[in-house]
């Protein structure tokens, strides 16, 4: 099966690179035949890998330790379920799946559009290939994850070597979460590849209007969810199990996850200004390139090792090959645009600071100091010691003080921005849109200041929090009303029709509201506390309405590991509230094995995070380490509503009887007026 | 004012005040990154700077007391004590002959203060090489995380 996946790989080469000249030529000749065979070829690019990667799996389900990569990454006892999540576990496989999980995006966008676009699809083709075909260098010739053991013999020779049973797999990817965070975050990074293409297609071609990004529109999205679930399932990961009681720390990988995604949700809001008013061309070309550029950094940044970080993969070789495919890529973005920037010229310009395009402008400033914040403060070290000779960090201070005020104005032209009128707003508007929500919005703060939340920056979050939730909910609620009106439904029916009929804007808002409670979940760290106490049996601790009382230890030997576990019985007012089972694992098979298991007691109001911190050395008695982080179940609610809203705004439209129009130019976007009757329903403009 | 210029100021005020920001954050959390063999020729201006050092830890080295944990750290025959004061539980893979990022100031005493100790962790993982371990054909077993 070894040799049968290697050889899968190489003819994936072979054939992504026919994909990639037989592209070019197709492109100059417009021979019919050639066309269609290099698109046949960019499909069966993408089969060889699926095929490869089964391969993998099946070396991995199959125990096959004559693989290095299996015995590196397994054991004989690793579950089923972890034996899976061992393929992108380690550099080869994880390099591997980037390649599958991109042939995902690019076999689905050859045939959907095998019949479509003439025009366009053979530079998308060359652009797909070219990507594919510096990752199957990476997979063939840098980092193969089909390499056999050998040792050599008492004669010189080196000979096949089969071990009895692998290293297993790292105690800290032995998680649930773990088998889903990453194919989750290379979607998005693999996702973007898409946009990318298209853009630079449109670019190279010079294709009319703004087809392009009607084009990838859905496909950004796609890759923008999976981006977003990534990171939050990450922070949830390093939240569950690395036992610091924190879920974001600025480190270098998690920092490289979160450049493309603000660059990606810049682009998402940008887009509306080149498809309603021709604004912003080569901002939002650049932004897409940006955002793939970023994803193939953050990449690069995981598994070259260029910067210190508690994830980075180590002694690796590929950092000069990502050198070069970001030194190429671009390269070939700036001659296209050079070449062609004439075609991107503006067909309006910004009437007025306060309207919608103002916003839009202000909210891409805002993603794009943030994004050079997070870049800067990530590269720093590396810029440092080429400038100064002296190799510096930045750490959680710097991000913080620049992340929070950007955080929070993004938040506020979160509320803001939709309510705003294209070209201009006037004053009274400005009254009747935003008179409500500020009211709610310094109710939220008085009540959150009288439950105990006193901190500046966690109130003004509270507030905007509180602001941006009730101009969605009147957003929601003017529309509702006039199909109400229209059609006598319910208003929750007619809230459902309303979000049918458009998708786009009401998922937007949705995801708006996903954001929101993100945000409060955010405000709370400013509240975190903890403790930590070395106890007997029958010692107890307190944090906050808290009391954790030590009951016993007991000792639970399971298939691949066996866990020390400490019971905690929680009081709350005195009261059993219930028991928690902190543990420590030790594993067999890997030889740095130990792995921490925190239990967490989570409500809306907070999270009690208690870890099982190892045996105090000089009274020989456990050492409890408890958290009390209030609001932190906000976020990843916050997550859930995210990912419900992207799956809306995916949806077609569904056409109403009496059909509704897109917003009109100089009003605001009260749903009242996109309402007219007989007038055709235009998807996604909002 | 003309459109354009008050854009252009809007832009300037956010650009600056985040530059100020950026600056002030600069300035509160910069950490020098020093080999331990530097580190040992560093003068007395330089060890004033929270600095970030990086190696293995010894075999045997690890000695937990009340409120510390002092090890050893070794890079390329140079050794440094350590005590890590910090109130986090050390990482689980924080273990003798594990690589070890440590970050603070130099004691008093010559040992090195640390408030932040990382060990290696998922991504970072790689098996120890044994002595009963062979290579792959064709290419020299490389780190696989």
């Amino acid at each position: 099966m070894d040799v049968f996946g290697s050889f899968t790989l190489l003819l994936a080469f072979v054939c992504a690179v026919y994909a990639f000249i037989g592209g070019i030529a197709a492109i100059k000749t417009r021979h019919p035949l050639l066309v269609k065979s290099t698109r046949q070829a960019g499909i069966a690019t993408c089969v060889l890998i699926f095929i490869a990667t089964f391969a993998v799996e099946y070396l991995l389900f199959t125990d096959n330790f004559s693989q290095a990569y299996v015995v590196s990454h397994s054991n004989r006892d690793l579950s089923a379920f972890y034996k899976v999540a061992a393929l992108w576990s380690g550099q080869e496989g994880s390099l591997l799946f980037w390649s599958f999980l991109l042939s995902v995006y690019i076999i689905s966008v050859l045939i959907v559009y095998r019949n479509k676009n003439g025009e366009l699809m053979p530079y998308v083709g060359v652009i797909l290939a070219g990507v594919q075909i510096f990752f199957l260098t990476l997979n063939n010739f840098v980092e193969n994850p089909f390499k056999t053991l050998a040792i050599v013999n008492a004669n010189g020779v080196l000979e096949p070597f089969t071990r009895m049973d692998g290293n297993g797999l790292n105690p800290l990817l032995q998680y649930p979460e773990m088998v889903i965070h990453p194919p989750n975050l290379y979607s998005g990074y693999t996702g973007f590849t898409i946009p990318f293409a298209f853009a630079l297609a449109a670019l190279l071609a010079r294709y009319p209007g703004e087809k392009w990004i009607h084009l990838t529109r859905k496909w950004t999205m796609v890759a923008w969810c999976f981006q977003s679930l990534g990171i939050l399932l990450g922070a949830h990961w390093a939240y569950a199990v690395l036992g610091w009681g924190g879920y974001w720390g600025w480190d270098p990988v998690e920092n490289a996850s979160l450049l493309p995604w603000l660059t990606g949700t810049a682009f998402l809001h940008s887009v509306m200004m080149q498809e309603k008013r021709g604004m912003m061309k080569v901002w939002n070309v650049w932004l897409v390139f940006c955002t793939f550029l970023l994803c193939i950094l953050g990449t690069f940044l995981t598994r070259s090792g260029v910067v210190s970080s508690v994830h980075a993969f180590a002694n690796s070789h590929i950092g000069p090959w990502f050198v070069a495919f970001l030194g190429i890529t671009l390269f070939v973005c700036f001659a296209a645009y050079v070449k062609n920037r004439d075609y991107l010229k503006s067909e309006n310009m910004l009437d007025s600071m306060v309207s919608r395009e103002s916003s839009f402008l202000f909210n891409n400033l805002l993603f794009l100091i943030a994004c050079i914040a997070v870049l800067s403060g990530t590269l720093f070290p590396v810029f440092s010691e080429w400038f100064t000779n002296n190799r510096i960090s930045v750490g959680a201070p710097f991000f913080n003080k620049i992340m929070i005020p950007i955080g929070l104005a993004i938040l506020f032209l979160t509320g803001v921005g939709p309510l705003l009128a294209w070209r201009k707003t006037s004053a009274d508007s400005l009254k009747r849109n935003f008179g409500w929500p500020l009211i709610v919005g310094l109710l939220g703060a008085v009540g959150a200041f009288f439950l105990g939340y006193r901190n500046g920056a966690s109130l003004l979050c509270l507030f905007l929090c509180c602001f941006v939730f009730w101009t969605i909910v009147e957003e929601f609620y003017r529309g509702a009303k006039v199909i109400k009106a229209r059609t006598g439904m319910s208003m929750m029916m007619s809230a459902h029709e309303l979000s049918m009929r458009n998708t786009r804007r009401y998922g937007g808002y949705v995801v708006h509201f996903g954001m929101v409670l993100v945000f409060i979940g955010l405000a709370g760290a400013a509240f975190n506390s903890e403790a930590q106490k070395a106890m007997n049996i029958g010692d107890s601790m307190k944090l906050g309405p808290y009391t954790l009382v030590l009951q016993s230890a007991d000792t639970k030997a399971e298939k691949n590991y066996t866990a020390q576990r400490m019971i905690v019985e929680v009081l709350k007012d005195n009261k059993q509230l219930m028991m928690l089972y902190p543990e420590k694992r030790q594993f067999q098979g890997t030889e740095q094995a130990a792995g921490t298991m925190v239990a967490i007691y989570s409500t809306l109001q907070d999270d009690l995070y208690v870890v099982y911190a190892g045996m105090d050395p000089e009274a020989n008695v456990p050492v409890i380490h408890a958290f009390l982080n209030p609001l932190v179940k906000w976020i990843w609610l916050g997550g859930v509503w995210i990912v419900m809203g992207t799956l809306l705004a995916l949806m077609p439209n569904r056409r109403a009887a009496l059909g509704v129009a897109t917003v009109p130019e100089t009003s605001t976007s009260t749903v009242a007026q996109a309402l007219t009757p007989g007038v055709t329903l235009r998807e996604g403009h909002d | 004012m003309q459109n354009r210029a008050k854009f252009g100021v809007g832009i300037g005020v956010i650009v600056v005040a985040m530059s100020f920001l950026a600056w002030l954050g600069y300035g509160e959390s910069k950490t020098y990154y020093h080999t331990i063999a530097e580190y040992q020729t560093l003068n007395a201006l330089d060890r004033a700077h929270r600095m970030r050092l990086a190696g293995t830890v010894v075999d045997g080295s690890i000695k937990h007391s009340s409120g510390r944990v002092d090890f050893t750290l070794e890079e390329q025959g140079k050794t440094l004590p350590v005590s890590y004061v910090g109130s986090d539980p050390l990482p689980d893979t924080f273990v003798g002959k594990s690589q070890a990022l440590v970050e603070g100031r130099p004691g008093p005493d010559g040992r090195f203060v640390a408030e932040h100790v990382q060990a290696k962790c998922a991504s970072k993982y790689e098996a120890a090489p044994g002595g009963d371990k062979p290579t792959p054909s064709g290419a020299t077993q490389q780190s696989s995380m």
